[in-house]
């Protein structure tokens, strides 16, 4: 990196089938809020920037209402784990892995993502 | 028993009553309602109502409020209940009551629960029209529309505790109101001269005429035959409209004196110490109708809840017996504390007083001491917040002087005693006879928790109510004793209350959620991103204290934003299948043609779902989140702003047309809605808030249903609160009456302004009201009568609020960069959330509900959804 981070037009991007695909600038996240994305296959990712500054990527789709929500949802941390509250019925899952916190059968994908 | 062979024993109870329906539970508890048919005749036309507090009809709690009577359990007990039809006769040799009606029960038991009749003096003209008696709920409807219709003044003959509520609810009534008492003093029988003293000015300062040591001789009427005024034993004479006599009561016992029951010389039903009449074993006799074993005949509630025990436990021949009972009583008369217990007139031999009294406070406190020291009883006016604990000590040494007992605080060595002080066998709560042991057995082994948990584990606090503030300090002591840690924290981040918060934010002005996490939340959570939970909480706080603290009142500004719940974030309301609805404000209902039209265009170029609700506006559904902006563009532009449907805040005053239009208004409900619609828009609360407008009592509005109701009156507005609809639905409380438009605001301003500041997250007035301590009271203390000196600071902040609102919607659509947020997707701003699509209904559309189960509709079966 040659130039300040403040004018680099950082891109976030996802790790899909062993590409990286590109998502939106950096600066459009707001610590504490999610985006969504709308992927290639049709299917939606969810991306979060917490107060330090680290992204995740989780699938957007809420597996307990179907409603493609989650980026909506209000962030937090658990016992040290990042997590997002889905807006519908508050359930919570961790943005690294995708498991749900309120019950242990329940996952959603979970993304890699990078800046660039 | 001497039931036929194989028949099921018959119980039959004449009247139902107060504690009539108590022998009726204890029936139940004993499983006799199983093993025994039994049969209620009730003469009132509705079934046992709270008799005690009668008179709070008259600040707007209805008779089906005053009821007291479970009709699922009559019915689940197999009760036959037969209302409006009293027994007549009792036929003891055959063991046959006849009804009113003519019905014929046959008894193996019977049991009189007749109650009491209002004694009347007998002087001349007492039946003529415009005189009453107080103690029905029918006396009280006849007294209002007598009173509304015929009369500007009104005398009440007794002094006593039925009569100061007689007067004060004539008062009420816009009538002005005389008391005369015969008596040298008011309350003759609970209070000393000097407590009567205190009472006196207290009761003249309200504006009642107190006539002391005058006898009644005359009621005088006009040629038409009703009351004009009455001639006193002093020669004197007082004009009238009407007259209400509350001068005591004797016990209903006729239908015992016709079946040859023994009676006492002065009225009663003989019974002994299980309550069974003297003279035959079959019947029993309970309440104020019966003459106890000890030859007193008690007016008190709680002993005849006793006598219904012990009655219900002997018919089960379990072992009981009342043998006499505690006069003590604590009231609020005319807002007025009136408390006595123990040998409140220092009868006992050698007793001593300690006395304390402020006629400038209308205080008046007097313990009555034996000669070893020991509390024999007292009397208490003006303050009685010591009665439970006071009350618990008689009988037994205090463990402090009794000097500091009666002191106010912050008088030398004034002393608040707690109830941990208290020995266990102490009985807290008297109505249904329950000690400290029993409480804290609760706790201990039955693993209560709170004071609701306790009151329906012991019942203790389910009477009268006037010991569960010292039921909530034995709770919470016992379980801090028990080691359990009560963590009263918000959540895992924070270990304070919201309302601890809010006094952290608005003393240090704190205005960002990151400075109050790091340097108070939890240790293990400071530095982390909080939760779901504190995140909006806080995020509520810092826009109710906006002004105040320095903060922008545009909750969507720096980091706010990330703190809303999604349906603050988009300012619309979340629906299930990730669409929006919206709706914009309608202050009070009240719409233009022109702007009606609006909403139906909008509506029908987007394709919306409308649906009028409950708050007299419209909803428009289905709105995806990039069409948000667009629709509000239109509507901005036509004068509408947001509605606040989304946030916790101050959704709808909903009101009736009022005055203007309808016959019966008396007020302009529908400006005065507008006016406070306009008001309090946008103030973010603990949780959401909704009031309502009536023009009259007729309260078409519903405004008893809501966290503030206004409902008009001849002479101003009358203020409730705490109301509630929903699934724990709760008649709002009176909190004050008669007042000017001025008046009026400054009281909401108050109230309003102390529940955000002191409120739990999401808890609603209503819950809020039935938690706090003291109450209604204490809440009528601090924003009526400003007794914690707050109430300047309330009203300045709710001036910061009014001069500081903007409509967040006309902020938003002028905000490129908050109008980029209005995305489905960040990376394809012009493509729709293909998971929110519709399929007509009713000339309408709803959600494509199949469509979330399967997440996406392959291309082919598209046909048929509108995907718009």
């Amino acid at each position: 990196m040659t130039l300040a981070p403040e004018t680099t037009e950082l891109k976030i991007e996802l790790a899909l089938d062993g590409d990286w695909f590109t998502v939106c600038d950096l600066s459009t996240l707001l610590p504490g809020r999610g985006v969504a994305a709308l992927l290639p296959d049709g299917h939606q990712a969810a991306i979060f920037r917490d107060r330090s500054g680290e992204l995740f990527a989780i699938d957007n789709r809420d597996p307990f209402t179907g409603a493609a929500v989650l980026s909506r949802g209000l962030t937090g941390t658990h016992r040290g784990r990042p997590f997002v509250a889905s807006p519908l019925l508050k359930q919570r899952f961790d943005l690294a892995s995708g498991q749900c916190l309120d019950d242990e059968e329940v996952r959603v994908t979970a993304y890699q993502v990078r800046t660039a | 028993m001497t039931a036929t062979l194989g028949a099921t024993p018959t119980i039959v109870l004449v009247g139902h009553g107060m504690v009539g329906q108590r022998f009726l539970e204890a029936l139940a508890e004993r499983g006799l309602t199983a093993t025994h048919r039994v049969v209620v005749l009730c003469e009132e036309p509705r079934p046992a109502y709270d008799r005690v507090a009668l008179t709070s009809y008259f600040s707007g709690k209805t008779p089906d409020d005053l009821s007291m009577t479970d009709m699922e359990f009559i019915k689940d007990h197999g009760i036959e209940l037969y209302v409006g039809d009293p027994a007549v006769s009792v036929d003891r040799e055959a063991k046959k009551v006849t009804a009113r009606s003519g019905e014929v029960f046959e008894y193996d038991t019977l049991v009189l629960a007749t109650g009491s009749y209002p004694f009347v003096p007998p002087v001349p003209n007492k039946d003529a029209e415009g005189c009453f008696v107080y103690r029905t709920i029918e006396d009280l409807l006849a007294i209002e529309e007598y009173a509304k219709t015929r009369a500007t003044t009104g005398a009440v003959v007794g002094g006593g505790l039925l009569g100061l509520e007689a007067a004060g609810a004539l008062k009420g009534l816009g009538v002005e109101s005389h008391i005369v008492e015969f008596a040298p003093r008011l309350m003759p029988v609970q209070v000393d001269d000097g407590g009567g003293a205190a009472l006196l000015r207290t009761i003249e300062e309200m504006g009642l005429s107190v006539h002391t040591g005058v006898g009644t001789q005359e009621i005088v009427v006009g040629e038409d035959g009703a009351v004009t005024g009455m001639k006193l034993s002093d020669g004197s004479e007082l004009a009238a409209d009407m007259v209400v006599f509350s001068a005591g009561v004797r016990p209903r016992d006729q239908l015992a004196r016709d079946c040859g029951l023994t009676v006492g010389e002065r009225g009663g039903i003989t019974v002994d110490e299980q309550c069974r009449t003297v003279a035959d074993p079959h019947v029993f006799a309970i309440g104020e109708c019966a003459l106890a074993a000890d030859g007193r005949v008690y007016g008190l509630v709680a002993p005849g809840y006793e006598q219904a025990e012990t009655a219900a436990a002997t018919i089960a021949s379990d072992e009981a017996s009342f043998t006499g009972a505690d006069l003590s009583t604590k009231l609020k008369l005319l807002g007025v504390d009136v408390a006595s217990f123990g040998d409140a007139h220092g009868t006992a031999e050698d007793c001593l007083d300690v006395v304390y009294s402020d006629s400038r406070a209308g205080l008046y406190k007097k313990l009555v001491i034996g000669r070893d020291g020991t509390l024999l009883g007292g009397i208490l006016v003006g303050d009685a917040d010591a009665y439970g604990t006071l009350k618990a000590f008689t009988g037994s040494v205090p463990p402090v002087s009794p000097e500091s007992l009666v002191l106010p605080a912050g008088a030398g060595e004034s002393v608040q005693l707690g109830p941990s002080a208290l020995p266990d066998d102490a009985i807290v709560c008297s109505c249904h006879n329950v000690s400290k042991g029993t409480i804290r057995g609760a706790v201990t082994d039955h693993q209560c928790t709170t004071v609701p948990e306790v009151k329906k584990c012991t019942k203790a606090g389910t009477g009268c109510g006037s010991c569960v503030k010292v039921l909530g300090q034995l709770v919470n002591a016992e379980l801090e004793a028990g080691g359990i840690e009560v963590d009263k924290g918000l959540c895992g981040c924070f270990a304070q209350t919201r309302e601890e918060l809010y006094e952290i934010v608005l003393a240090l002005r704190v205005n960002s959620y990151q400075e109050l996490l790091d340097r108070h939340g939890r240790e293990e959570a400071r530095g982390g991103d909080g939760c779901e939970v504190c995140k909006p909480a806080v995020g509520s706080i810092i826009a109710s204290l906006a002004p105040a603290i320095g903060a922008s009142g545009y909750v969507l500004d720096g980091e706010q934003a990330a703190l809303q719940d999604t349906n603050d974030h988009f300012l619309a309301n979340l629906q299930k299948n990730g669409s929006y609805s919206v709706v914009p404000r309608i202050p009070g209902g009240e719409i233009a043609p022109e702007k009606l039209i609006v909403i139906g265009e909008i509506a029908r170029d987007f394709g919306l779902y409308t649906k009028i609700t409950g708050g007299q506006r419209i909803d428009m559904f289905g709105a995806r989140v990039e069409q948000l902006p667009v629709i509000w563009a239109r509507l901005v532009d036509a004068g509408f702003e947001s509605g606040h449907a989304y946030g916790k805040s101050l959704r709808t005053v909903k009101s009736c047309v009022g005055q203007t239009w309808c016959r019966y208004g008396v007020q302009d409900s529908v400006r005065m809605a507008i006016d406070l619609e306009l008001r309090y828009r946008g103030l973010r609360s603990p949780h959401k808030l909704k009031s309502a407008v009536s023009g009259c009592q007729r309260e078409c509005a519903e405004a008893q249903s809501k966290d503030f109701g206004v409902i008009a009156t001849a002479n101003g507005w009358n203020l409730y609160v705490g109301g509630n609809g929903g699934a724990t639905p709760r008649h709002a409380d009176l909190l004050a009456q008669d007042l000017s438009d001025a008046e009026l605001v400054r009281l909401i301003d108050r109230f309003l302004m102390f529940y955000i500041r002191t409120a739990d997250r999401l808890e609603r007035t209503s819950t809020w009201l039935e938690r706090i301590p003291g109450g209604l009271d204490h809440v009528r203390d601090v924003v009526v009568h400003d007794s914690l000196g707050i109430c300047d600071e309330l009203e300045k902040l709710m001036r910061d609020h009014v001069a500081h609102y903007r409509d967040e919607w006309a902020e938003t659509i002028n905000d490129p960069e908050k109008l980029a947020r209005f995305v489905s997707f960040v990376n394809a701003p012009d493509t729709p959330d293909p998971v929110v699509a519709f399929v007509p209904e009713r000339d309408q559309m709803k959600p494509d509900l199949p469509l979330l189960s399967i997440g996406m509709r392959p291309a082919d079966v598209l046909e048929g959804s509108t995907q718009r």
